[in-house]
């Protein structure tokens, strides 16, 4: 019976896991896919080899040891004059025993210091430059572009070109939070007050999940984002389409919805741009509608999950800054169908 | 053997007796009613026999978690951008003796809400009730109005002025003060 229920739980843990599978990919640090992320998983490798043999040595030198004592012709108490008279044959073989291990970590060393110096060597020929500011707990990008006019705003997913470097400048607006995106690189610390740079390619098309991988507080465990990976001409058309003013409503309850945003708690934090909303607190919701997720990965982005966040926020993000939106039903259903808009 | 355990038992109740650091807040107090709002009167003309200063109480004014999110607010929402961090600017100063439209938290709430002649924008809608009440919180610590143990004691930016925990409680220059005399 109780087997019975264990397996029950385990299908629907099983469950829950696949469910949370198909709204962001899991994140591998050992499926790279990019140059960098190929050197760090190689490097990987090359300790767990090392590790895994020395442990396996170790383990069969105890074991035999186990095996021997009951086996062994001598049953003397132990000799304890060794301190005197040194044994030569033991000394030997502690000394290569010694000489293995330190030879075993210089080349641990060695590649180490290879990668380093690999993983700083990516030609940064004509990257992409994102400016990421870890919030709690969220992520903000911003696009830059020698042409201020180009300049746009996003969050909590960032999409980058197949082939091209990408230089991330990560900085905090509050605490210390770290960029991790395992399938790219490694983790980069974003500390406040300080600017870091981050630099990668990415070779593969493809959804790769990222999180903030240094304690942060509350809801640090919900501070996910998504890097979104598209061929050269895609990642044209989104910038085109990232850089347009947020559409204007055209229905007279999306005119309703966008007057509710603006009367609202929502305009004193969040931005639209093309509107009189450009507070800057919270995500930028311009194209709102473009992502998938909402809440920096926490909720899949529909109309339902979208409603019950607005209302209660705390109920899902508890210590989020975000607070609870009391709305009629109409209110709410009209600044649905606005933001809706918000492609 | 039973004494530690004692010992332990009287910590831990003082602790769960601990609202200071209640956190996320509880909820917040309601919004004055047409009671409370009549009586943060503005002006001293009134009918009848003058009537006591509104007395609503903050609860959030014990609470360390509260006014500390009065503080980030009050940065947030630029609040500082008129009354710097308190001192007065383009706006007047919030740590000193003198109210204006009076200093008791009623007075405060309806003066975020409803907005004051001179510049002060009604921030009535775009905030919830929660975020007010931890403004009007927050506003009364920088002159010393609150318990000095839940007031914050830092700040993330440079400032020159005591933390709010340290300052002495200012009183109202006069009587009229405190129950709200429009000036000027």
């Amino acid at each position: 019976m109780k087997l019975r229920a264990t397996i029950a739980a385990a299908f629907l843990l099983g469950l829950c896991l696949c469910a949370d599978a198909q709204q962001l990919p899991a994140h591998n640090a050992l499926e790279p896919a990019g140059v960098q992320a190929a050197e760090i998983h190689q490097l990987w490798r090359l300790t767990l080899l090392i590790c895994s043999a020395v442990f396996a040595a170790v383990l069969a030198a105890f074991l035999y040891a186990i095996w021997r004592a009951p086996h062994s012709a001598q049953q003397a108490p132990a000799d304890v004059s060794s301190l005197a008279h040194p044994e030569p044959r033991l000394q030997r073989r502690i000394t290569l025993a010694v000489l293995a291990a330190a030879a075993l970590l210089l080349v641990l060393v060695l590649a180490d210091f290879l990668t380093a110096r690999r993983l700083a060597h990516l030609p940064l020929k004509d990257a992409v430059q994102i400016e990421v500011t870890g919030h709690m707990w969220w992520w903000g990008a911003r696009y830059l572009d020698d042409d201020p006019s180009k300049l746009f705003d996003t969050a909590n997913e960032v999409h980058v070109p197949v082939g091209r470097p990408v230089i991330l400048q990560l900085s905090s607006a509050d605490v210390i939070h770290s960029f991790w995106a395992p399938s790219l690189h490694g983790k980069k610390d974003l500390i406040p007050g300080r600017t870091a740079l981050l630099q990668f390619r990415v070779d593969k098309p493809g959804l790769y999940r990222g999180q903030c991988a240094e304690f942060c507080g509350f809801e640090h465990a919900l501070m996910a984002f998504t890097v979104i990976a598209d061929a050269p001409a895609q990642y044209e058309a989104w910038l085109a389409a990232q850089r347009a003013p947020a559409p204007a409503p055209v229905s007279a309850q999306q005119q309703h919805g966008q007057a509710v945003f603006m009367r609202s708690t929502c305009a004193m934090c969040h931005a639209i741009s093309g509107t009189d909303a450009g507070a800057r607190l919270g995500p930028d919701l311009t194209h709102l509608a473009s992502r998938s997720t909402l809440a920096s990965g926490a909720l899949p982005n529909n109309r339902q999950q979208l409603a019950a966040w607005i209302l209660d926020p705390q109920r899902f993000k508890k210590g989020a800054n975000m607070p609870a939106t009391p709305l009629s039903s109409a209110d709410l259903d009209a600044l649905l169908s606005y933001l809706e808009t918000l492609k | 053997m039973k004494k530690p355990l004692l010992c332990m038992l009287t910590l831990a109740a003082c602790l769960s007796a601990c609202y200071r650091e209640e956190r996320p807040t509880p909820p917040p107090p309601a919004p004055p009613q047409l009671a409370a709002q009549s009586a943060a009167r503005l002006s001293d003309i009134e009918p009848g026999a003058p009537r006591p200063p509104a007395a609503l109480p903050n609860k959030y004014e014990e609470n360390a978690y509260a006014l500390s999110q009065g503080k980030s607010l009050f940065r947030k929402f630029n609040c500082s951008g008129c009354h710097s961090q308190g001192g007065g600017g383009m706006g007047p100063a919030l740590m000193d003796d003198k109210w204006i439209y009076g200093s008791e938290p009623a007075n405060i709430y309806a003066t975020i809400i409803e907005g004051r002649p001179n510049g002060m924008p009604a921030f009535g809608g775009h905030l919830t009730n929660e975020q007010v009440w931890q403004l009007v919180a927050y506003v009364r610590s920088m002159s010393g109005q609150v318990r000095e143990d839940a007031a914050s004691s830092r700040s993330d930016e440079f400032q020159t002025a005591p933390p709010e925990g340290r300052r002495e409680k200012a009183t109202p220059k006069n009587a009229a003060d405190a129950a709200a005399a429009p000036r000027g």
